[in-house]
């Protein structure tokens, strides 16, 4: 049990998919301007995230491995993820259409967000069992929502604030991300 | 290998088994304009137009929720492209631009001492902000932050200063705006605004029944900016020359300057003095319009009324036709008001300019007896614009007012407005105290007419023509005769006119209108020895037309002979006929026939867009004023002298047709424009005044 805590705290906090290992930046930037949208984003990365992590755990460890052919591990993901975003996106014109539009653009964007590519990929290196590799996969979008939401809360009050003109905008973002990921690297004296 | 393709295929197949079971389940049926307009858009995401990228700018769109040019970065072709898809018309097209509405406000005096957050919406947040005036600038550029494309900046007042040029009219300095100080709108929404309670307006400008925006014009004189002051004031009169040189100038009436110093500021003076610049200049200022919207107004007319109408849908991007029963263009400007006041060189060059937008103009053409309504809707005229004016002269009824010799003030002066030779005696005496009267008797005067009478009913205080139209006939000789109510008219054997027999009158009761009554006194009759006599006592609107037309027997007229209209939106009993000037109204000032004209063109707009014809929601009707804008005293105004008006000497004057008004010289004029305070509601700024004074 303590172990599966560990992994939780570590994929959340020590690692973090975002401040820790600069993967989905993109959307951490893009959708990080308002609180709704960064909420609607991190709900629509953890369920992601979530299936991707399983499914692609289940193609690598029955059919890649089992059938010796694991050299198209990246393909047969990207193909996975792909359409699992595009099932996403069409499940929630029809159910969640509000959040569909605040989302507008960046929902298509998970598709090549190298968060979700990243985790999978991670999955396997760390040679997770499947419990493991579902918890992580969690963990790891829980981190990425995380991030998503501090930043956005942050990101609230710098609009209040007097900003340079040279600093505006994604600049000033880029430079309190860069502070926020230092903070997270206080977590490494945990591990 | 083998196990590498089948595996690539299975799970090809297997996702793609997924997504259309999952296509058919979570289908959702999508508008196919959606993603035709999509495809026009610009397809960068930038978010420029307010929405989360392109596919929901274009669902926008197609809801109806956003106009076709929504989007920043498209030109004019894509957006008249998207304005067909949605079958709108393709006046929609027209760019939209920023413009501050506030340019007073740091004088209206703070409510409190504020230390917040220096936000507008902050302090806005605060008790509606710190300054007592309710709708006018904060001053701390929430715009000017909200503005992606630096086409704002805070000026040298602390105000927004709009750069026209690189505006794209996003609107986000109107979304973040908390007192409605900027505004984006199409040139045509802003020709076609009407005065409403909630915009800054100064008391002048309340006043004005053309409601031209007096403080940033004079403002733009001040600045040395006169042709952005003709395009101020042609956004709501484009009879600038014409009223520069006749308009009484209701507007100084309600001059705060007037309220602690001696004159109001000198109005008109200005406005002619920039109209004069461009005309001497002898280039015309651009004067912008837009996009076709291919529907067809006739304007009956050709008179102020009917030119500012005209004017207005032009520029608004309707097509148009002037109809005009007389020879030339111009109405009662031409042929009512004499050359010695509006010289008809100047009244060219002002109606050229209105006809080079596009208008065409037919005239020698009368209503009824050349074209009727018939004909008009057979031509395929989408609406109809009647300005035609009070043309019919009241008569005395008295015996002898048929005798050679009498005539009547608006026949008289439009046949000498259109150079017919009139045989003048010696001794003339014209009959009413009005305008028309007094422009009859000074042209008596030119016309070589020795001894000159104005008779009147009542006393000067009761005359209704304007103060220095009464000063000036008596500075040219003309005697008036007051309290005198003519009897008959005396003629000799061959049927000539040998004098004027009248009764001395006394003011007795007030009546109705608050003037006391003139009564007869018994036994007084007199004779004036004249051999020429003018009526001009009044005039009614000629519905003549009205009986001869297939249709026209449908138009209402109101017990006073005029078209009988909803005096706020200018729409006749029938949908498609429109009315204002003289016509609509009874005898009144050009300024108001054009200001008439306006509001017509925007309910006629309305209504060729198949909107409901009404009037602006909180529109200022009736003359109607912002009484907390009426003050009873400004402290700090310190008194400065107004501005002569040079004229030419009486004796050279009355020997011919000259111009008897001169326009002011330059240095006058800008130290005339330094005299205004630049009023808004409750705000003035008699530092600026006083710095320069």
């Amino acid at each position: 049990m303590g172990e599966y805590l560990v992994l939780i705290i570590s994929c959340i906090f020590i690692n973090n998919i975002v401040l820790a290992q600069y993967l989905g930046n993109c959307p951490f930037l893009g959708t990080s301007k308002k609180m709704d949208t960064a909420v609607g984003m991190a709900g629509a990365v953890i369920f992601v995230l979530t299936m991707a992590g399983i499914i692609t755990w289940i193609v690598d460890h029955y059919f890649l491995k089992a059938l010796d052919i694991e050299y198209l591990r990246t393909i047969a993901f990207i193909l996975v993820i792909a359409s699992l975003v595009q099932f996403v996106e069409m499940f929630m014109k029809k159910m969640i259409p509000a959040l569909y539009s605040g989302l507008g653009i960046f929902l298509p964007l998970i598709t090549t967000n190298c968060a979700v590519m990243g985790v999978c990929l991670i999955n396997i290196k760390e040679e997770y069992i499947f419990l493991e590799a579902l918890i992580a996969s969690i963990a790891y979008a829980a981190g990425f929502g995380l991030a998503l939401i501090l930043f956005a809360g942050v990101r609230e009050r710098i609009i209040l604030g007097r900003v340079p003109r040279p600093l505006q905008d994604t600049s000033i973002g880029l430079v309190t991300a860069g502070m926020l990921a230092l903070a997270f690297w206080g977590f490494k004296g945990m591990a | 290998m083998i196990e590498a393709i089948l595996f690539t295929l299975g799970l090809g197949g297997a996702c793609g088994a997924a997504l259309s079971v999952a296509s058919r389940i979570f289908y959702v049926y999508e508008d196919p304009r959606i993603a035709k307009v999509e495809d026009l858009l610009a397809g960068a995401n930038c978010g420029g137009c307010g929405y989360t990228g392109c596919g929901a700018a274009a669902e926008a769109i197609v809801n109806g929720q956003a106009p076709p040019n929504v989007c920043i970065l498209i030109g004019p072709e894509n957006v008249g492209e998207i304005a067909a898809i949605m079958g709108a018309e393709a006046g929609t097209a027209e760019p939209l631009k920023s413009y501050n509405n506030c340019q007073g406000g740091d004088r209206a005096t703070d409510r409190f001492f504020y230390q917040g957050l220096n936000r507008c919406s902050a302090v806005n947040a605060f008790y509606g902000g710190k300054r007592d005036c309710e709708i006018g600038c904060l001053g701390f550029g929430d715009c000017v932050r909200a503005c992606k494309f630096d086409a704002l900046r805070m000026g040298p007042n602390g105000y927004p200063v709009v750069d026209r040029n690189k505006c794209v009219g996003c609107g986000a300095c109107e979304k973040v705006c908390p007192k409605s100080i900027m505004e984006v709108r199409t040139m045509s929404q802003r020709l076609l605004h009407l005065n409403t309670e909630d915009d800054a307006l100064s008391p002048c400008q309340q006043t004005c029944p053309a409601e031209i925006d007096i403080p940033r014009y004079i403002g733009q004189i001040r600045n040395k900016e006169y042709e952005s002051a003709v395009d101020t004031i042609r956004e709501r009169n484009p009879l600038l020359l014409a009223c520069g040189r006749v308009c009484p100038h209701p507007c100084e009436e309600y001059c705060r300057r007037a309220i602690e110093d001696e004159e109001s500021v000198s109005i008109n003076q200005l406005k002619r003095f920039v109209a004069d610049m461009e005309m001497n200049s002898g280039k015309r200022i651009p004067i912008p319009c837009a996009p076709d919207t291919g529907k067809k107004v006739a304007v009956i007319g050709g008179g102020p009324a009917g030119l500012s109408c005209a004017y207005f849908l032009r520029r608004v991007g309707h097509s148009v036709n002037i109809f005009e029963a007389m020879p030339k263009m111009g109405g009662m400007l031409r042929y009512g008001i004499p050359e010695y006041r509006l010289p008809k060189a100047v009244l060219d060059w002002e109606i050229q300019g209105i006809l080079n937008l596009g208008i065409q103009y037919h005239t020698n053409v009368k209503m009824g007896v050349d074209f009727d309504l018939g004909s008009l809707v057979g031509a395929g005229f989408d609406a109809i614009f009647m300005g035609v004016g009070s043309w019919k002269d009241y008569r005395l009824n008295i015996p002898g007012e048929d005798l050679n010799g009498c005539y009547t003030g608006i026949d008289f002066l439009s046949r000498i407005g259109n150079q017919e030779k009139i045989q003048a005696g010696k001794r003339a005496a014209v009959i009413g105290g009005g305008n028309t009267a007094i422009d009859c008797a000074r042209t008596l005067v030119r016309l070589g007419v020795e001894k000159v009478y104005i008779v009147y009913r009542r006393t000067r205080k009761e005359m209704p023509a304007n103060e220095v139209e009464i000063e000036a006939a008596a500075h040219e000789g003309i005697e008036s005769i007051y309290l005198a109510a003519p009897n008959q008219v005396l003629g000799d054997d061959e049927g000539n006119v040998k004098g004027l027999e009248y009764l001395k009158m006394e003011l007795g009761e007030p009546d109705a209108s608050g003037r006391r009554r003139p009564v007869p006194v018994e036994g007084s009759e007199t004779v004036l020895d004249v051999d020429m006599i003018i009526t001009a006592i009044g005039q009614s609107t000629d519905t003549a037309f009205c009986t001869k037309g297939t249709r026209m027997e449908e138009l209402n007229i109101t017990r006073w002979g005029t078209i009988d209209v909803d005096p706020d939106t200018c729409r006749s009993n029938v949908p498609y006929i429109f009315a204002a000037g003289d016509g609509a109204t009874g005898p009144a000032l050009v300024v108001d026939a054009i200001g008439g004209g306006r509001r017509a063109a925007r309910a006629i707009d309305l209504f060729l867009k198949g909107k409901e014809v009404k009037p602006e929601p909180k529109a200022l009707l009736s003359k109607r004023h912002i009484q907390e804008s009426l003050f009873d005293s400004i402290p700090g105004v310190k008194k400065s002298k107004r501005a002569q008006m040079p004229e030419i000497p009486v004796k050279e004057r009355i020997t011919s047709f000259i111009e008897v008004d001169q326009v002011l010289a330059e240095p006058d004029a800008l130290a005339e424009a330094v005299r205004c305070l630049n009023c808004c509601r409750v705000c003035y700024d008699p530092d600026k005044t006083q710095n320069a004074a």
